[in-house]
């Protein structure tokens, strides 16, 4: 009983000394604390890791610094889709660490959580990747630099039609961003006179894939429109797909950029070869910004370690705060935070982005891309684009 | 039709390739190894790593994963597993769901979250005519793979003396101690030839399924339900149960894609119904 008092007297006063030295530090210009959330741990480590290189690279480019102050990340692990932790570690940022701007979030259901905190603290939030659609109307704090599963998925339907596609079947997961896909793919589709002749939805956890491409072999549509999340699904699916020997049966084959994530495309190997995907990122992008990204990146990182989709908004999700920090002139409260990042548009190694004022999501181009080997890599090969393509989902509610 | 069924019995046949082991383990020796996986990862992440780094053949890696998953079983068998072979078997669940977690964060730090890279061999690409249907060559290598192994499995335990003492030591650990059968080192090898299968299994779901660390909690339920509906501690059970399991489960997803997911599931609740102690419930005896 006595340790325990001693012990509570001895934190309390380490606390009282602790508030003593913020208070100090905050007067001769604090480093800006930015509280990041995102997976670590468990089959999805590899988002963290990601976030973490691309972060490490902005920093590195600015002298650490982020509008003109040091900056301090806190990590906090999530270890996969879970909003209820991610809550709690968005709430101990907050008031415990005092962080001034969140940001991470590689799932969506981590979003929404955090959104609803954001809402109460006015602590702005920028999402790195979370893709569902009405995560930035969930709340006025947040602003999204990744993209959303139907911004990616429309500007396919788009491409698949302009090559004279009239009747398309679609695969996707069951889960709800391959919903998303499945519903964006068919307006679309369907609106510019195609027709969707078939459509499954596969479990997440599904070892094996011939039953559902041997009953597309069968139905022998034109075209098949596929979304699973990056990892092992894609993978498993074309490695059926190619076996079956679809292509030799004449029936093409589309899928949004998860499937040949750059983070699995080498393990992937040569069953993606020659599938056409779109979406806003590839390595691969040829602009002179995106090269000295990859290098540098490399540098850092070594060669084995691809960027991908992740890192890339990581990185752009800082210059985001840097260019927005400039015009609040170092001011990070809420409301003016979120103004200023309202219209930002700054060159990405993707390629040109702006956040849209009126929704705060991101307009970027969306790449129609090729797997292709080059020197003996497989990489995504951009060779057609949609330019300046916003969230799809919110401008049908606009329109309504 | 007719392909429907091979596609099955192929996934089927990897599924009691990958599940055999834990029949051994857990039917023969009453262990609750839910481990099981992580032995199977161990042999396929052995055979990739050997196959992509030291450019070895695929079927030089397939005995390859059987040793390392085999020898890695005897030292946890050795360290762990004995133990706790008369313990509770909740005690046996806590250690062995301890060890698919260690594993699975140890082959993080190791190798990375991400997918391992596998290449089939090109006598194994593609498909092959037989009787009619274009099959996967993949697929039919499986199924031959899987009646050498169920075999060898008959005969080792139905005819030879090693298995009739694995028997007996099944049926009463102490009547077959007092005969001079030396009890633990019979389950020493025994769980090492679980391990070793799980290992090979393992090796050979590198064609079908993706090796990343997630692999033994993320089909853990099927290794389980082959094991739970054929019969723990039996090899033709697992066997039955596994062609019905992958036959149900491609058969569901061909003509009920909407349900076809759940049918598997269906038929595993109506299955122990029916047969609680499952399809072959002899126990030690094939």
């Amino acid at each position: 009983m006595t340790t325990m008092t001693k012990r509570t007297i001895l934190s309390t006063l380490l606390l009282a000394g602790f508030g003593l030295l913020g208070a100090t530090a905050q007067a001769a210009g604090e480093p800006l604390r930015i509280g990041l959330i995102a997976t670590y741990s468990g089959p999805y480590a590899d988002y963290g890791r990601q976030f973490d290189a691309g972060i490490a690279l902005y920093l590195k480019e600015h002298g650490g610094k982020v509008g003109g102050r040091t900056v301090e990340i806190i990590k906090k692990d999530t270890a996969g889709p879970a909003p209820d932790a991610a809550k709690r570690i968005a709430q101990e940022l907050i008031v415990r660490d005092k962080v001034s701007v969140l940001t991470g979030l590689d799932f969506s259901p981590n979003a929404y959580a955090v959104g609803a905190i954001a809402t109460q603290a006015k602590i702005p939030t920028i999402v790195m990747n979370a893709a569902s659609s009405a995560i930035t109307t969930s709340s006025p704090y947040v602003a999204r630099l990744s993209f959303t599963v139907q911004q990616v998925t429309d500007p396919m339907a788009r491409y698949m039609l302009k090559e004279g596609i009239k009747d398309a079947y679609t695969v996707v997961a069951d889960y709800a961003s391959g919903v998303d896909a499945e519903t964006a793919f068919k307006k679309t589709f369907t609106a510019g006179g195609g027709k969707v002749s078939g459509e499954v939805r596969t479990p997440m956890n599904n070892p094996d894939f011939s039953a559902y491409v041997q009953r597309i072999k069968d139905a022998k549509p034109q075209a098949v429109f596929f979304f699973f999340p990056s990892g092992v699904m894609p993978p498993a699916f074309l490695k059926v797909w190619k076996e079956r020997g679809m292509e030799q049966a004449g029936i093409k084959l589309y899928a949004t950029g998860e499937a040949t994530d750059d983070s699995y495309l080498d393990a992937t190997g040569d069953v993606a070869l020659g599938l056409v995907t779109s979406h806003h990122y590839s390595f691969a992008h040829p602009s002179p910004k995106n090269q000295k990204f990859v290098k540098d990146f490399a540098a850092d990182n070594g060669a084995k370690l691809r960027p991908s989709y992740f890192a890339v908004t990581a990185y752009d999700a800082m210059a985001a705060i840097d260019l927005a920090l400039a015009r609040t002139k170092g001011d990070t409260a809420g409301d003016k935070f979120m103004d200023a990042l309202k219209g930002l548009s700054f060159e990405s190694p993707r390629g040109p982005v702006e956040i849209d004022p009126a929704t705060r999501d991101i307009v970027q181009t969306v790449y129609i891309r090729k797997t292709e080997r080059v020197n003996g890599q497989l990489v995504n090969v951009e060779f057609d684009k949609f330019e300046r393509v916003k969230d799809p989902a919110k401008e049908g509610a606009a329109a309504k | 039709m007719g392909i429907v069924i091979f596609d099955g019995v192929a996934y089927g046949m990897l599924l009691f390739l990958i599940g055999v082991g834990l029949s051994i383990t857990m039917g023969l020796m009453n262990f609750v190894n839910l481990a099981h996986g992580s032995f199977a990862m161990v042999g396929g992440y052995a055979a990739a790593v050997l196959m992509n780094r030291f450019g070895l053949g695929f079927g030089l890696s397939l005995a390859a994963a059987f040793v390392v998953a085999a020898v890695l079983g005897a030292l946890l068998e050795f360290v762990f597993y004995r133990r706790l072979y008369r313990a509770h078997p909740l005690d046996q669940v806590l250690l062995s769901i301890g060890v698919v977690f260690v594993s699975i964060a140890a082959f993080t730090y190791f190798f990375g979250p991400t997918m391992q890279p596998f290449t089939l061999p090109p006598a194994l690409d593609g498909q092959v005519s037989l009787a009619g249907l274009e099959v996967g060559r993949y697929r039919l290598f499986l199924i031959v793979c899987g009646v050498l192994v169920l075999a060898a499995l008959l005969l080792g335990l139905g005819k030879t003396r090693y298995g009739a003492m694995v028997r007996a030591a099944v049926d009463n650990q102490r009547v077959a101690g007092g005969t001079g059968i030396h009890v633990q080192r019979l389950f020493f090898l025994t769980f090492s030839l679980g391990c070793g299968l799980a290992g090979l299994g393992g090796a050979l779901s590198l064609g079908m399924l993706g090796l990343e660390p997630s692999f033994p909690l993320k089909y853990l339920v099927y290794f389980l339900m082959v094991v739970c509906v054929g019969g723990a501690g039996t090899v033709t059970g697992p066997f039955i149960a596994a062609l019905l399991v992958g036959i149900v489960d491609v058969a569901g997803k061909y003509y009920l894609p909407e349900a076809g997911a759940f049918l598997i599931y269906v038929f595993m609740i109506a299955m122990l119904l029916v047969r609680p102690n499952g399809i072959v419930a002899k126990k030690g005896l094939a």
